[in-house]
């Protein structure tokens, strides 16, 4: 497995191998999915959103909708405004949607399609039926990750639906980030714990999580409806979770509707969870309720009974940016060594913050923003590490160097509950612990010798 | 009929138009003239993916001992990186499978302004080094087209310079209306750079090519062992678990036997008419045809002892099989399926459910042409529309000193005098009943509407429709990943479809849907 890697580095400048990252669109594709009664459409040829309906498809193991241009060469060199009008008639007559959120490829920013006009002259012309939406997200591939891609949806939806009446709600707006529906199911089950009325947008629960029922429902209970992303500019302040995902939209939406953001790390672990469950408690000015720091609590419990198994385990960690550093900064707590972290997302701020958290701690470590997996096994076969967490991508790298493995991010292919447990927040954080201790304790349980095979660990 | 007619009466003019054309109720006697292979409708919800997918994915991805190379953003390597099952394993003396990596130039804003010949050339060379491959197959998408990068130049200087084979595919995402286009660029470029390289032939009697076969969850291999107790050699499948070197010398084998007609057709008249290798038809999906296969290639080859050994072979498998079937059968005897899956095993798998007793109530594919649907006899009528028109036809004539027909004008008239065949695909319309629908690029609504109304039992298809058919409660079984399991092909292969679907019709689950407070009677 993976014979072609060996320990010797050579340098590459051009050559990407086993990617840590994907492109742009898919990123809006699931963003747009976050919204209530909203159809994804991809504008470019219809290959981008095969792929991108498909991967969704895989981790998820649920329906995954969205439309495409379906451009053909021809509107490849003249432009896709008739492919897009098209589109849209046949979206509102046959799919009925009440919104279509459309983000691009590299095929339509190359030709530079200009799509508010194509939008504007779609409502001239009577192709978006009144009282139906049409928002936008410029997604090129050829620029950041499918991060990027999410966090250009979301600042789509900011412009497109967020408004200050002048108003001011009793509400709070959190926007998660590129999370598991598990995760903003957490999200808001602590806000609800808490008393603290709270929008999120997007929010995929209840629609990439839903049940069997012998319905097949195209527009599923959950997203963000638009009325609440409107009312977003009404809030009293927005919380936006990780500086990849989130941050811009948190930023827009400041400026566009004066509404304050506080930016903060993905809650992943014990410090980033209080820091999460602070803010929610400062802007709402509520007190923490028992139940919330009764969980708090039973983390605190289990990191201290596990703590010998954790203590100075060597980490190498590959995903995306947000992820990585919160993730980081949770592995500390546990006094772990992340010691080798790689995103294929570019940004400085990745390296920047991660040296910041590593250095003291761990000033030997790896840190790489455009890293790939190649990379990332070449580091371990120089100096192997006790426990790999990345997506499904990892789970060669694991086999190949007999490492523990924990798949977390996106996108966790081979393997289907995952999509229930969230790692955020402090039940996030008890996930996390436990699939890490599972890791290590099987691999002991497989391999040590008969004499130390216990029965109690 | 009123199905049809209730499936086409929520689009606007001009898509009901064009449905129309696609959306045909069945007649075997004559199959009536369906629209396949033209453009996508914008907005429609459809499954088709696009050329590169058709080229790089599908035709050349699997070729295991070589690098495949994507020039453009990371996206397309990425979903494109281990997805399909096509399994290899390596061989002996090739350390190496490289399916386990995705390799890319990752392209950034910087190389659509200024172009990306550079970075490919770097990331050849890079590739190079680290590797040192045999090959290097290069793969362009949407944007290589836009910015004007040339490929193959790229590629020539690297091939001189390394002085290994190294070659591009212009497979950009746009072109032609599916993955139809990228089928048949990756055939012209792979019979242009590699198919004749080696002259080597194996040793082995009945050399055969076995065309148009991925090995899906193990299919190749289980044919192979197949056709091997028959006494039959495989030089090359094409092109699943191949390696390099097999491509390059397949040229040399007497036999081109087509499973997937629509991915590999091409290669098969090229190589016809190139090196007088014929070809036939053949189907390894269902225990009746794979019989049927066997006895068309051993009948080629006419020898005694090869024709009494493969009925020999049938009859140890037919045996062992069928009280599977009957088994089976005893359950599923008149349940329903339908199948739309890309451009060949909507037909093929039909054999399957009919060896159990289950009637296909509807089939399509994504991406196939007339001839897979109405038969090779409308090759003539096809018309190639400005869509697709710009897809390369290369010229292929006689080589001056490898042609070698394989059999003698008088053996062909002899075998067709006995009710042989060559170039015989008679597309799947025949061989469905009268009235069932055929789908030509079913979109969602029209599935939807197809399980309101045949709730078939279960529906064969994509992993984009899976969870949509099985939320209304219906087993989907997916024919491209198999659902991770197979092989489905020959006999084995058969007993593991049988028992699969016998499994997901009967399954407890579909029981329980409903929560007992909503029925209406106690069970």
């Amino acid at each position: 497995m993976l014979d072609g890697t060996t320990a010797e580095i050579v340098e590459r400048k051009a050559l990407r191998i086993n990617a840590a990252k994907t492109c742009q669109p898919i990123g809006a594709m699931y963003a747009a999915l976050g919204i209530h009664g909203c159809m994804p459409h991809s504008h470019g040829s219809q290959g981008c959103c095969s792929y991108h309906r498909s991967h969704l498809t895989r981790h998820f193991k649920e329906p995954v909708m969205a439309t495409t241009s379906s451009f053909t060469e021809g509107a490849s060199v003249f432009g896709g405004l008739a492919n897009l009008t098209q589109a849209l008639r046949n979206i509102f007559s046959i799919y009925n949607p009440e919104i279509v959120a459309v983000h691009t490829t590299c095929l339509s920013e190359v030709i530079g399609d200009d799509i508010p006009t194509m939008i504007r002259k779609a409502k001239e012309e009577g192709s978006i039926p009144e009282g139906k939406m049409v928002i936008h997200a410029n997604t090129p591939s050829f620029v950041g990750s499918h991060v990027y891609g999410f966090s250009n949806m979301v600042m789509g939806m900011v412009n497109y639906l967020s408004e200050k009446t002048g108003n001011t709600l009793n509400q709070i707006n959190v926007i998660p980030g590129f999370v598991e529906p598990a995760d903003m199911r957490e999200i808001k089950r602590l806000a609800k714990e808490m008393g603290v009325k709270i929008v999120m947008f997007p929010d995929t629960s209840n629609v990439l999580d839903g049940p069997l029922t012998g319905q097949y429902k195209m527009y599923p209970e959950g997203g963000a409806t638009m009325a609440q992303i409107k009312s977003a500019g009404d809030s009293i302040a927005t919380i936006a979770l990780g500086h990849f995902a989130s941050h811009v939209p948190a930023a827009t939406l400041e400026q566009k509707c004066n509404v304050p953001a506080s930016f903060l790390e993905l809650p992943i672990g014990v410090q980033a969870t209080d820091r999460f469950v602070s803010a929610l408690r400062g802007y709402a000015g509520v007190d923490i309720p028992a139940s919330v720091e009764l969980e708090r609590g039973r983390l605190i419990d289990l990191m201290s009974d596990l703590h010998q198994y954790f203590h100075g385990k060597r980490v190498a960690i590959s995903g995306d940016p947000d992820h990585v550093i919160a993730l980081t900064r949770f592995l500390l707590e546990l006094e772990m060594k992340p010691v080798y972290c790689i995103t294929g997302s570019p940004g400085n701020q990745f390296e920047k913050r991660m040296h910041e958290l590593l250095d003291p701690v761990v000033p030997n470590a790896k840190i790489k923003q455009c890293g790939d997996n190649f990379e990332l096994h070449q580091w371990m076969k120089n100096e192997p590490v006790d426990l790999l967490i990345s997506n499904t991508y990892g789970k060669y790298i694991a086999r190949v160097e007999n490492v523990p493995f924990v798949r977390f991010g996106f996108p966790i292919l081979d393997r289907a509950a995952h999509r229930f447990y969230p790692t955020l927040g402090y039940m996030g954080a008890v996930n996390l612990i436990n699939q890490m201790l599972n890791a290590f304790l099987d691999k002991k349980d497989r391999e040590c010798a008969e004499e130390w095979f216990e029965l109690v660990q | 009929a009123t199905v049809r007619a209730e499936m086409l009466s929520v689009y606007p003019a001009k898509t009901k138009k064009k449905r129309e054309k696609q959306l045909l109720t069945n007649d075997p006697g004559t199959p009536p003239e369906i629209a396949a292979n033209t453009r996508t409708i914008p907005g429609i919800i459809t499954q088709r993916g696009c050329t590169y997918a058709g080229c790089r994915g599908v035709v050349i991805g699997p070729i295991h001992d070589i690098l495949h190379i994507t020039h453009g953003p990371i996206g397309c390597s990425y979903y494109s990186w281990a997805t399909r099952r096509n399994l290899a394993r390596v061989k002996p003396g090739q350390p190496v499978n490289y399916l386990q990596y995705s390799m890319t130039t990752d392209m950034m804003e910087e190389e659509i302004i200024f172009g990306g010949e550079k970075k490919l050339a770097a990331a050849i060379r890079e590739a190079y080094r680290i590797f040192k491959p045999k090959a290097i197959a290069v793969y362009a998408t949407c944007p290589v087209g836009l910015i004007g990068d040339d490929i193959h130049s790229v590629c020539r200087k690297a091939k001189e310079e390394l002085g290994i084979n190294i070659f591009g595919f212009s497979c950009e995402g746009y072109k032609g209306v599916s993955q139809s286009a990228g089928h048949h660029i990756a055939n012209n470029g792979v019979f242009k750079h590699m198919v004749g390289l080696l002259d080597e032939p194996d040793k082995a009697k009945f050399r055969i090519n076995v065309l148009g076969e991925y090995n899906i969850g193990g299919d190749a291999w289980e044919i192979d062992q197949l056709l091997q107790k028959c006494g039959i050699h495989v030089t090359a499948t094409l092109s699943g678990d191949i390696s390099y070197e097999q491509i390059c010398k397949c040229h040399t084998s007497d036999l081109n036997v087509v499973m997937c007609h629509r991915s590999i057709n091409y290669m098969a008249e090229m190589m016809e008419t190139k090196f007088g290798i014929p070809w036939v038809k053949v189907n390894f999906i269902g225990a009746e045809q794979t019989a049927k296969s066997l006895r068309k290639i051993a009948k080629f080859f006419g020898d005694k002892q090869l024709i009494d050994r493969t009925e020999e072979v049938i009859a140890q498998e037919m045996a062992a099989l069928r009280p599977v079937i009957e088994d089976v059968k005893s359950r599923l005897k008149g349940k329903t399926a339908a199948m739309f899956v890309g451009g060949s095993r909507a037909h093929h798998y039909q054999h399957l459910f009919k060896d159990v007793g289950m009637l296909t109530v509807a089939a399509g594919y994504e991406f196939a042409h007339r001839d897979d649907y109405e038969g090779r006899v409308v090759l003539p009528t096809i018309k190639i529309d400005a869509d697709s028109r710009n897809i390369e036809e290369i010229e292929v004539e006689a080589d001056p000193k490898r042609y070698n027909p394989r059999k003698t004008p008088e053996q062909i008239e002899a075998l067709k005098a006995g009710g042989f065949s060559f170039k015989d695909y008679d597309g799947m319309m025949v061989e469905m009943k009268k009235h069932v629908l055929v789908i030509d690029d079913i979109s969602h609504h029209e599935m939807e509407k197809l399980i309101e109304t045949y709730k078939p039992d279960i529906i064969g298809s994509g992993i984009k429709d899976k969870f949509v058919i099985e939320k209304f409660g219906v087993p989907c079984k997916q024919l491209h990943s198999y659902d991770y399991g197979g092989p489905y092909a020959a006999f084995t292969g058969a007993a593991n479809f049988y028992k699969e679907i016998d499994r997901m019709i009967g399954s407890k689950v579909w029981k329980m849907v409903t929560p007992p407070w909503k029925k209406s009677t106690q069970e």
